[in-house]
């Protein structure tokens, strides 16, 4: 039988084979150490692999990425733990201007194999500082890749490709999923999954639905309540932000006509907007009914369960979108 | 705040000579791009060094090819000394094709890892601790080599700065930083953006000696610098090196520096690095006439020739804007 771990575990599994596989891998954020990680991912490596390369950072996000940057240009591939996904603001400037633009200012003669894990996403009560989803502040910077693994199997493949792409990738964990997900992963070494493409959840003719992260499991519940209307909809876990996958967006629109877009991350600018601008831009004639998106309010992660719940979509608010738009 | 540890030091006189030869040539590379800057054939993007020589010399110079430098906007030296063609350079701040960005920024913002150089952006302070990663990486390696980090004391009140120096200090890592003072961040003076005299003082906090010494002295930088090597290659940790010095133009060349006074320029005008080392050099008879004009005439040499391999070089592809993005 099928060996089935959680997502948190996953993630910790991909890191191991990893740094195993190839003494260039190690790992640097804070309480990583000893500690095992605010959520407990490193537990264990500090004994296995040692304190240099489980190392311990003071709280300096920014000099987190910096010295990760610098590791890589000596050879390395660092993957840093931003401890929560939050906190990746502190370094900003260090992804976006340092990590991003390297390689193209130094005219392709250096690249920056960094992985930045931000564990992300609410439902969880965390709070303004502990729940947010900071995809689009990176999909917006050329040079960086941004990834968002819904299931273990991905967590786990997607990491692995992480770890062995040449660029900056930022790999958006969902705390929410890293004990509640739980299923196969890869086994085999080589067995990842690639940065760039999706995959398709569950398969139907009569709607699109893009969505991905902790969205992927209520729109497969949505999907399933609109199957007994007899609606069909194509679920498309994008698994791959930056770059997304075109190609099999519109494989799925040329056959639906109708797209619901689906994601945590606030509405303005959050990929929905891209996502439904690229679709009107070059499948207009293939369309039935306006691009819907069905997102977080433009509004912050407030602590509250009933104000969050307000907020968060959900598996009735996405088949209610998904009425409206087959009706349209 | 520590005393200098005096560092003993034996330079030949043909080393001495090629000291003078570098501050002369990274003099007269910034000079030739001030008029080139005039003349519009440099568009933007030119931070000269003038005044600041001798820094630039005295931490670059004996460097190992393995060691890494991690320069600030105006050491264009530094990718001379460490092995930089002077035609790149010049065709760089020409943006042209065989410039190290392809033409897609003129000013320092590139890097040469195979001659340990790394190119910071224009988010001063960022280079540390980036730094901070490539000592950390000899360190794992137990290597020894080392990085020197550079950074403007207007670029000490960041927080990469603190981030960066703080990690060096706990980790013991072998960098030398050097902080090039020269009194002015843009247009703001030392005095309105720190409360304290010495920028050194800082390195305390971090655990590990900072020294403030003459930054308009060669021989007096590069033997700090050699100190400084030495701790961190036998792997006592970093040291902070505060250089005192100032910069002629203003902050880049389209600032008039309207905000300091003749007087004060004057002042350290006199104090150029580079008659004083001369003089020095003469007295001790290393320098003869005909040695100077030879190293002169060599110099004129190398910059002229530069300057025609920028201008004749290729514009860059238009395609080049959006290629190299990704690996």
């Amino acid at each position: 039988m099928t060996k089935e771990i959680t997502y948190l575990e996953a993630i910790r599994e991909a890191l191991q084979e990893e740094m195993r596989r190839d003494p260039k891998v190690f790992v640097l954020g804070e309480d990583v150490g000893p500690y095992g990680g605010a959520f407990g991912v490193t537990q264990g490596f500090v004994e296995e692999f040692g304190e240099r390369r489980c190392l311990d950072t003071p709280i300096s996000e920014s000099a987190i990425i910096g010295i990760s940057v610098g590791a890589s240009l000596r050879g390395y591939r660092p993957v840093a733990e931003m401890q929560f996904g939050d906190f990746i603001s502190c370094a900003f400037d260090q992804i976006v201007n340092q990590a991003a633009t390297l390689r193209y200012r130094y005219g392709g003669r250096a690249s920056v194999p960094i992985v930045v894990r931000a564990p992300c996403g609410g439902r969880v009560s965390g709070g303004l500082y502990h729940s947010q989803n900071t995809e689009a502040w990176f999909i917006h910077r050329p040079g960086l890749k941004v990834v968002a693994p819904s299931t273990p199997y991905d967590a786990k493949g997607l990491l692995k490709a992480a770890i062995r792409d040449d660029n900056p990738v930022i790999y958006m964990e969902h705390k929410y999923l890293y004990r509640r997900a739980r299923g196969p992963v890869p086994q085999d070494d080589e067995e990842i999954v690639e940065i760039g493409v999706a995959a398709t959840r569950r398969e139907g003719d009569d709607i699109t639905l893009l969505t991905y992260a902790a969205m992927v499991q209520p729109a497969l519940e949505a999907a399933d309540e609109l199957a007994k209307e007899g609606v069909e909809v194509d679920v498309i876990d994008l698994r791959s932000l930056l770059p997304f996958d075109k190609a099999a967006i519109f494989r799925s629109v040329e056959k639906t006509g109708r797209v619901l877009i689906a994601h945590e991350d606030v509405k303005t600018l959050g990929i929905g907007a891209e996502l439904s601008a690229v679709i009107v831009e070059e499948r207009f004639d293939w369309l039935d009914a306006p691009v819907v998106r069905l997102t977080y309010p433009d509004t912050h992660c407030p602590f509250a369960p009933a104000l969050e719940n307000f907020n968060l979509p959900d598996a009735g608010k996405i088949a209610a979108a998904l009425r409206r738009l087959a009706a349209y | 705040m520590p005393s200098i540890k005096r560092t003993k030091f034996r330079l030949t006189n043909d080393q001495l000579l090629e000291i003078l030869y570098w501050l002369k040539l990274i003099r007269a590379f910034d000079e030739r791009l001030s008029v080139l800057v005039r003349q519009g054939k440099v568009r933007s993007g030119v931070y000269t060094g003038l005044g600041q020589e001798a820094i630039v010399v005295g931490t670059c110079y004996g460097l190992r090819r393995e060691d890494y430098i991690c320069p600030l906007h105006r050491d264009l030296g530094t990718f001379l000394m460490k092995g930089v063609e002077p035609g790149v350079m010049m065709a760089q701040m020409f943006a042209k094709a065989t410039g190290l960005s392809k033409g897609r920024d003129s000013a320092l913002h590139s890097g040469v890892p195979e001659l340990g150089i790394f190119g910071n952006t224009s988010m001063l302070g960022s280079n540390l601790p980036v730094a901070a990663g490539i000592g950390l990486t000899f360190r794992m390696e137990q290597v020894d080599h080392v990085v020197i980090a550079y950074f403007g004391e207007g670029a000490s009140n960041t927080g990469d700065f603190h981030e960066a120096l703080n990690f060096a200090g706990v980790q013991r890592l072998p960098i030398v930083f050097i902080c090039e003072n020269n009194l002015y961040a843009y247009s703001v003076p030392f005095e309105k953006s720190m409360a304290i005299e010495d920028v050194a003082v800082r390195a305390q906090s971090y655990g590990f000696d900072g020294v403030a010494i003459n930054g308009n002295d060669v021989l007096a930088v590069y033997q700090a610098t050699q100190g400084a090597i030495r701790r961190a290659r036998t792997g006592e940790g970093p040291t902070l090196l505060e250089c005192k010095t100032y910069r002629w133009h203003g902050h880049s060349e389209h600032d008039k520096a309207f905000y300091r006074t003749d007087e004060e320029l004057a002042m350290w005008r006199s104090r150029d690095p580079i008659p004083t080392f001369t003089t020095y050099l003469q007295h001790m008879n290393v320098l003869e006439p005909a040695r100077l004009e030879e190293i002169d005439a060599r110099i004129n040499t190398t910059i002229d020739e530069a300057v025609t391999f920028a201008e004749n070089s290729p514009e860059p592809e238009p395609t080049d804007a959006i290629t190299d993005l990704y690996a």
